[in-house]
């Protein structure tokens, strides 16, 4: 990257990978679990915690010297809360199904512990720029588990991706159900989201073996 | 020169490369191998894993016998070519080998792949990791074929054993570390990935599914389903309790589990402990909802009544149960270790089931998620028996030296 310098793309990054906040630092799981039935709506969560994220990431390092510490956390909320109503909004505006679809989660953005955590760990201590690559980079490492997950869940779950009905119609006995393939159920539920996040982290740590804990 | 020799050599000669655990594993499973320990143990014992397994699985093979033979009679009986058995467990409607055929083409395909799904599974992990490979896939590739309805498709199968494998055993250390019984692991991930395959009343006869919508359909809804429409049962309780029912492979019969179960407690593989705790744990519960339906707490348009009133003890004929509380409670790794922890652990399971089986309908077979639930909270109860006896000798303890 001949944009930033190695310790600013460190930022971008590390935590898509080696230091990725669901797989490794085991945050942010809820709502990786609730709404990643559907590759849509994991995309649009992805794009809606990075704008987040990243705004908020810039705008707490820029008052991080104005902020008295006792009400640090107070003001983070309201950061957060007007930018999540922001994101709120604008879906409500423009996409108003996928809106109803994501329901109640947007608004736990606010509660999503990456967000917090990058808040009260890097902005309040770095200077913006910094903070907004840290910001894009954690909400991205996010966001790819989250395509990631949606994307085997709808496929496996409902034959589609994106709405589109990748493996023929189930009804229709077209494509693949035409052999008697059957869509998984269990994909559809919750507890095979937490599964699948396993995998991955499994997949991760024996191929970086640094990353396997000592107990 | 033998097998066994060729075996031999050829461990030899892959000895620490990484083919050896699968050379092993054939090795010592024909045969006991040519190094045993000479001196220095203490403790000689004739059972090992293997043997272990192996009577686990002379326990099971009756049911599965049989329920080669119940898939041809339910067929043809569902077709209207034989006439009922009726209460006679030597009838001849029932030995015949017209039904043997139909249940030796069902079933042996099932078996067949629990097995090579399994180990090829098993071998894979030994291979990669390095380890022996263990004999713990033994017991539960005998159990799926008997715990699944009998027209599963294969492939479906072939994903839940590798699902139940890999995610059930391996990514917790293999056998002896799992959280959950392996095969009940299985059966959930079908129960909930295709839940019209495992669930309904078409599934359980042979034949009922590809007729559905023809002029000479047949249906095989079994007993739980029909008392949780809160139709009567159809059947007489010793057709139950002889096993000539619609239901999955090989869990109708509670007699021959009733056989299977006292043999496994004469080898002092199973823990009677757990069977029995279990069984008075679901008597207890039938007991408590014949009750309620006595006190005329509930009416009979109720959705809970066809279930509640159902004698206390029919529940262990109909259904899983039995063949649950005998084979898949009392496996010794997700079961609780100690002895008084047993009683409640079984207990447990045979109440839960009866509670689940009640009051959601939706999940007929109560016994299947009961098993899971317990081997989640078995680790729990050893625990707090542990810190009990702890205490307890504390207590002794501080009595001697004051």
């Amino acid at each position: 990257m001949g944009l930033l310098s190695k310790k600013d793309s460190k930022l971008i990054l590390d935590p898509l990978a080696d230091n990725n906040p669901i797989t490794i630092q085991v945050l942010g799981i809820c709502s990786a679990l609730a709404i990643t039935a559907q590759l849509k709506a994991s995309i649009v969560m992805a794009v809606s915690v990075i704008f987040v994220l990243a705004i908020g990431n810039v705008v707490i390092s820029l008052m991080r010297n104005i902020i008295p510490s006792k009400i640090r956390i107070i003001v983070q909320l309201i950061v957060v809360a007007t930018l999540v109503i922001i994101v709120d909004q604008v879906l409500k505006a423009f996409a108003y199904e996928l809106s109803k679809e994501l329901s109640v989660f947007i608004g736990l953005i606010i509660t999503n512990c990456i967000i917090m955590g990058r808040f009260e760990a890097f902005a309040l201590g770095n200077g913006p720029w910094r903070s907004f690559l840290d910001g894009i980079g954690n909400a991205a490492g996010y966001g790819l588990i989250l395509v990631i997950v949606g994307f085997f869940r709808e496929l496996l779950g409902s034959g589609t991706l994106l709405g589109i009905k990748v493996l023929g119609d189930p009804i229709a006995k077209t494509g693949l159900y035409s052999i008697g393939y059957e869509n998984n159920g269990f994909m559809l539920l919750s507890p095979m989201a937490l599964i699948i996040v396993g995998l991955i982290i499994w997949v991760q740590r024996s191929r970086n073996k640094a990353l396997i804990e000592e107990n | 020169m033998g097998l066994k020799q060729n075996l031999h050599k050829l461990k030899e000669k892959y000895k620490g490369t990484k083919m050896a655990p699968a050379f092993n594993a054939i090795h010592t499973f024909l045969y006991m191998p040519n190094e045993t320990t000479h001196s220095g143990s203490h403790v000689r014992s004739a059972d090992d894993l293997k043997r272990t397994m192996n009577t686990v699985i002379m326990a099971l093979i009756p049911c599965l016998i049989f329920g080669m033979f119940n898939a041809g009679y339910q067929h043809y009986l569902a077709l209207g070519d034989i006439q009922a058995a009726n209460g006679d467990f030597f009838s001849a409607n029932f030995w015949n080998w017209n039904n043997l055929t139909v249940g030796l083409w069902k079933v042996l395909p099932l078996v067949l792949i629990s097995y090579g799904v399994g180990l090829a599974v098993e071998f894979v992990f030994a291979v990669i990791k390095g380890h022996e490979v263990e004999e713990g896939y033994l017991v539960t590739g005998m159990l799926v074929p008997l715990i699944v309805p009998i027209d599963i498709p294969l492939w479906m199968l072939v994903i839940a054993v590798i699902f139940g494998v890999v995610i059930g055993k391996e990514v917790f250390g293999g056998t002896g570390m799992n959280i959950l019984n392996p095969a009940l692991t299985i059966r959930a991930f079908l129960f909930f990935a295709y839940p019209t395959w495992m669930s309904g009343d078409k599934v359980w006869v042979h034949g009922a599914v590809a007729s559905t919508g023809q002029p000479d359909a047949i249906s095989g809804e079994t007993i739980l389903g029909s008392l949780a429409q809160g139709n009567p049962a159809g059947y007489d309780w010793l057709d139950m309790f002889y096993g000539f029912i619609p239901g999955s492979v090989g869990e109708t019969s509670t007699l021959l589990i009733l056989l299977g179960g006292l043999f496994l407690i004469f080898t002092k593989i199973g823990s009677w402990r757990i069977m029995l705790s279990a069984v008075v744990g679901a008597l207890v519960m039938g007991f408590i909802f014949n009750g309620v339906v006595d006190a005329g707490w509930i009416s009979e348009t109720s959705k809970f009544y066809g279930l509640m009133s159902t004698e206390f003890w029919q529940h262990l004929l109909i259904g899983g149960l039995a063949f649950g509380i005998v084979y898949m409670a009392t496996d010794p790794v997700t079961a609780s270790q100690t002895n008084k922890g047993k009683w409640f652990y079984g207990f447990l399971i045979g109440f839960i089931s009866v509670l689940i089986r009640v009051f959601n309908p939706a999940y007929p077979e109560g016994v299947m998620l009961a098993i899971l639930l317990m081997n989640v909270f078995a680790p729990t109860i050893d625990h707090y028996v542990l810190q009990g006896n702890i205490k307890r000798r504390m207590k002794r303890l501080k009595v001697k030296t004051a």
